[in-house]
């Protein structure tokens, strides 16, 4: 084995210009305009510079010496990521190094075909193992991707107004499941002391369905507020959510509901002892 | 022994529970707080937990129970200053507080009171 390590190494070192020329012509193949070619020539070179470096130490691609390595193909999939390429092109990227590299390790091996046969496994391994780490870097940073969104989502959907003094309004938009109930309720809460407020009300007309989870969620929320010593007021329900709580058989007794976000406006303002009137002509 | 005070304001007695109970010192308040309302003919009870960061389902029914107590000697109770969390907690917990008065801080909390006390006004709308 030791002796299929060097090998591979010696390769990388003592005919890289080569190597790099054909793998170039390998990627410049498959190349289109999303990258251009100067740029995956430079990942290229560096890239084979750091596996050589890397290579005559050690094998193991998971080892700390290959650490560089893998900050490179991390830095390349990210890149690729945002750049919109799919995976199977990211990895492609390794993958074409297979060829010229076989190719050289078949020149060096001739006359040797236990040689080439374990040469060209090991070569195997080490290509398809810094594929494999691209790709799984690749998938990382499309998640990371996913997980920012969601979280930017559950933010704007979540945004608690102040309408008037002492008078707070949450529009509800989206489905309402446990997550976001539980980020709704904190936020509102929170709000409900930083001002002071003494009624708040949900908005449900973005809430498309209403089922008896949704309608649980609703109660908790304005169990909390009660308890907190505020009022809350439910408005904007449609005649259809109002025909499914019905069906559903939910209880929402001790809450006040409002067809309109304006009727709820109306009632809050009543309750804390303020009105709004029309400015009358001079 | 650690006491939690209950201090006289007029005809309400005020308690304020700046300590995270527990379940002892919660029997003790319960104990002080119906014999003072027994002595001193108090018609409200405010009862400010904005200083309390962490409830158990113990604590929880204490605070309903107390409230339960002063009604049957006659004194109205409002909990006020309940935290986010707590709030949260309770609900989790299933522990509603229902027939429990609630307002956000002690001044609006007297003033519930107050409003109750009026023999003119009718109920007060934070009734459940």
């Amino acid at each position: 084995m030791a002796h299929a390590r060097v090998s591979t190494a010696d390769i990388l070192k003592n005919d890289m210009t080569g190597l790099l020329a054909d793998w170039m012509s390998e990627l410049r193949a498959r190349s289109d305009n999303r990258i251009s070619g100067s740029d995956v020539e430079a990942q290229a070179t560096d890239l084979l510079k750091l596996i050589a470096t890397a290579s005559e130490t050690n094998a193991d691609v998971g080892s700390a010496d290959w650490g560089a390595v893998r900050a490179l193909l991390d830095d390349v999939s990210r890149t690729r990521a945002q750049q919109g390429f799919s995976a199977q092109e990211t990895a492609t990227f390794v993958f074409s190094l297979k060829k010229p590299l076989f190719g050289r390790i078949r020149r060096a091996t001739e006359k040797d075909p236990a040689a080439l046969a374990e040469e060209t496994w090991a070569a195997t391994e080490l290509v398809d193992a810094l594929a494999m780490h691209t790709v799984k870097a690749f998938q990382k940073s499309r998640e990371d991707v996913i997980l920012r969104q969601q979280e930017e989502m559950l933010e704007l959907s979540t945004p608690v107004v102040k309408l008037w003094n002492g008078i707070i309004a949450l529009p509800m938009i989206g489905t309402l499941d446990s997550a976001r109930t539980q980020i709704v309720m904190e936020s509102l809460l929170q709000r409900i002391v930083e001002i002071g407020a003494e009624i708040a009300i949900i908005d449900i007309t973005g809430v498309p369905t209403v089922d008896t989870l949704v309608a649980q969620h609703l109660l908790k929320t304005v169990t909390a507020i009660r308890l907190m010593g505020a009022d809350c007021i439910i408005s904007g329900i449609r005649p259809q959510i109002a025909q499914t709580i019905v069906h559903l058989g939910v209880e929402l007794h001790g809450v006040t509901t409002k067809a309109t976000l304006a009727d709820a406006l109306a009632v809050a303002l009543e309750r804390t002892g303020q009105s709004i009137s029309k400015v009358q002509p001079s | 022994m650690e006491r939690i005070p209950i201090l006289r304001m007029g005809d309400f007695l005020l308690v304020t529970i700046q300590v995270d109970m527990h379940d002892r010192l919660a029997r003790t308040l319960q104990d002080d707080l119906t014999s003072q309302i027994e002595r001193t003919g108090a018609k409200g009870v405010l009862i400010d937990i904005s200083g309390l960061e962490m409830v158990d389902s113990f604590i929880g029914r204490m605070i309903a129970n107390t409230s339960a107590m002063s009604r049957l000697l006659d004194a109205n109770t409002v909990l006020v200053g309940m935290r986010p969390a707590v709030a949260i907690t309770l609900v989790e917990l299933g522990l509603s507080l229902a027939g429990v008065d609630t307002a956000l801080d002690v001044e609006r909390g007297m003033k519930l009171l107050r409003a109750r006390l009026a023999p003119s006004s009718r109920n007060g709308r934070h009734q459940v």
